[in-house]
């Protein structure tokens, strides 16, 4: 397989051509510094990203709270992830970095409030 | 009338009047009152649900909430004062006139004003697309704001106008949430926002992104019920020949921000022309020596963490003024030289110290020398290998004793 990643590390955006199979790499190409060849690496094998989104919230102004994964989910749960935070039913007040769902989907990464809601 | 004393006054509680207040009263003003229209502080950021901001300030990628969460600590840490819920009619010198529901009219007399302010959004009349005018036609932060805080979808097949950012982020959140992105159409032949945008919000779901293509006509009664998109020549006019429909029931609009500063104009402040915010000094100061200016309102920003460190230097100059410490020096005018849009302060009073210069470019362009000069002589140069006028760039020189100041970036 083969694959072209745009860097994101800076504003340059290389564009980086990976080949490899299974997630292991036999060539990397067109990187010009050590954080954007681990940047291509890391997003070959295993693309992750931060997920954000609302889940809904009673007893407060608004009907919302902003959240997010802690830390980055993999790429291929996104829509999981999703669906789980979609099923949150809330009550203010909520802090914070409060963890809504631990270890959402399996992936050992929590959910928690971006917000504070009082 | 209800009458209010203070020693700075800052017209709104976004990141930039957040920022700017925090630092007024770090720097000793004793009574700072932030106005806000809306019943909350945080401003656009409560919107802005996505991640990527602070990357800069607090190296750390942060949330919108998260990241005005942090100044509304240090806000009531200081001991910084909101009066919420109240519009902003007028701003004079010394003067600031609200509306508040509660206390009817409300002079607040202030040594220094800070504006706050912030942009708003280009709409549909501002870029006259043609066609009908059915329901489903929005600017992607009336959608974000609708979809992030409000809780209503704004719709199912949607295409979105202008590759800037908050049109990028709402193609992931529409994503998301169950919508079908079928393309973001720009007129330009490059990217209006950031590479990393493309990638995390287009290309991560495949959402196509069409560069130098318009909507040429919007079709639909009640409701959208379609597009017509053309490529465009270099003249940026559509090419007849590739009319193409696309069936939606939602547009949105990412097609510019432009500071909203009918305050600004009314207090008879100096306005820049390309900008269309207040002119200003190093010091965030404007035409008024008393009201200052910082964030979006000044000039629209890509970064919060620029709006937090520009509204940083306005708050404390704006209570070094309440405090008669800041005087009025002749400033001299900082020019835009080859392919620099503008640069911002456009005015520098030489003096002691550094001073940080804003700018973008005209065009993208790769290899590139940045230079900033008094003349003949160089004051800073830096070597780029790419420039994109959806990323400011910045120049930090010395200023004491300058006579000329321009900003050039060429091809080396």
């Amino acid at each position: 397989m083969k694959k072209d990643i745009i860097c994101t590390v800076c504003p340059m955006g290389c564009v980086i051509t990976v080949e490899g199979e299974n997630g292991k790499i036999d060539s990397i190409e067109g990187y010009t510094c050590p954080r954007g060849k681990n940047y291509a690496e890391n997003e070959f094998v295993s693309p992750v990203r931060i997920l954000t989104s609302t889940a809904k919230i009673s007893g407060a102004k608004t009907p919302l709270v902003a959240v997010r994964s802690k830390t980055p989910v993999p790429k291929d749960k996104l829509f999981d992830c999703m669906a789980e935070i979609r099923k949150l039913e809330l009550t203010a007040p909520v802090k914070r970095g409060d963890v809504l769902i631990a270890d959402v989907c399996g992936t050992g990464v929590d959910i928690v409030s971006s917000a504070d809601v009082k | 009338m209800y009458e209010i004393k203070c020693n700075v006054c800052v017209v709104g509680g976004g990141p930039a009047g957040l920022a700017a207040a925090v630092a007024a009263k770090k720097e000793g003003a004793e009574k700072v009152l932030i106005v806000e229209r809306d019943e909350s502080l945080g401003g656009i950021l409560q919107q802005c649900i996505h991640p990527g901001f602070g990357l800069k300030l607090f190296n750390e990628e942060l949330t919108g909430p998260e990241y005005f969460g942090r100044f509304i600590d240090e806000a009531e840490k200081a001991g910084v004062e909101t009066l919420l819920g109240s519009m902003v009619l007028e701003v004079s010198e010394n003067l600031v006139t609200c509306i508040n529901s509660e206390y009817g009219v409300c002079e607040i007399s202030a040594d220094a004003v800070v504006l706050a302010m912030g942009c708003r959004e280009r709409t549909r009349a501002n870029i006259v697309i043609p066609g009908t005018r059915p329901a489903g036609v929005y600017t992607a932060g009336t959608a974000q704001r609708l979809m992030n805080r409000q809780n209503e979808m704004v719709g199912k097949k949607v295409v979105i106008l202008g590759s800037g950012d908050i049109g990028m982020i709402m193609a992931r959140r529409l994503t998301l949430e169950g919508a079908k992105v079928e393309a973001v159409v720009e007129i330009m032949d490059f990217l209006a926002g950031l590479t990393r945008n493309r990638v995390q919000c287009l290309d991560d779901f495949g959402i196509p992104l069409l560069l130098s293509h318009t909507v040429v006509d919007i079709k639909g009664n009640d409701r959208v019920e379609g597009v017509v998109i053309a490529e465009v020549d270099e003249k940026k006019k559509p090419i007849e020949s590739t009319k193409k429909f696309i069936e939606c029931d939602t547009l949105l609009l990412s097609v510019g921000l432009i500071p909203e500063n009918e305050l600004t104009n009314n207090a008879g402040i100096k306005i820049s022309p390309v900008t269309k915010g207040p002119e200003v000094n190093q010091f965030m100061q404007t035409s008024i020596p008393s009201v200052f200016a910082c964030g979006n309102v000044v000039h629209v920003n890509d970064l919060v963490d620029n709006v937090s460190a520009e509204s940083a230097t306005a708050g404390k100059n704006a209570a070094l003024f309440a405090a008669g410490k800041l005087e009025k020096k002749d400033a001299i005018k900082v020019e835009a030289g080859e392919n620099v849009r503008y640069v911002c302060p456009q005015n520098v009073v030489p003096c002691d110290g550094k001073v940080d210069l804003y700018f973008r470019v005209m065009k993208p362009n790769k290899n590139v020398k940045i230079t900033v000069c008094d003349g003949e002589n160089v004051l800073f140069s830096r070597k780029a290998i790419k420039v994109n006028p959806g990323e400011m760039e910045k120049a930090t020189v010395a200023v004491d004793g300058i006579s000329a100041l321009t900003v050039a970036v060429k091809e080396v």
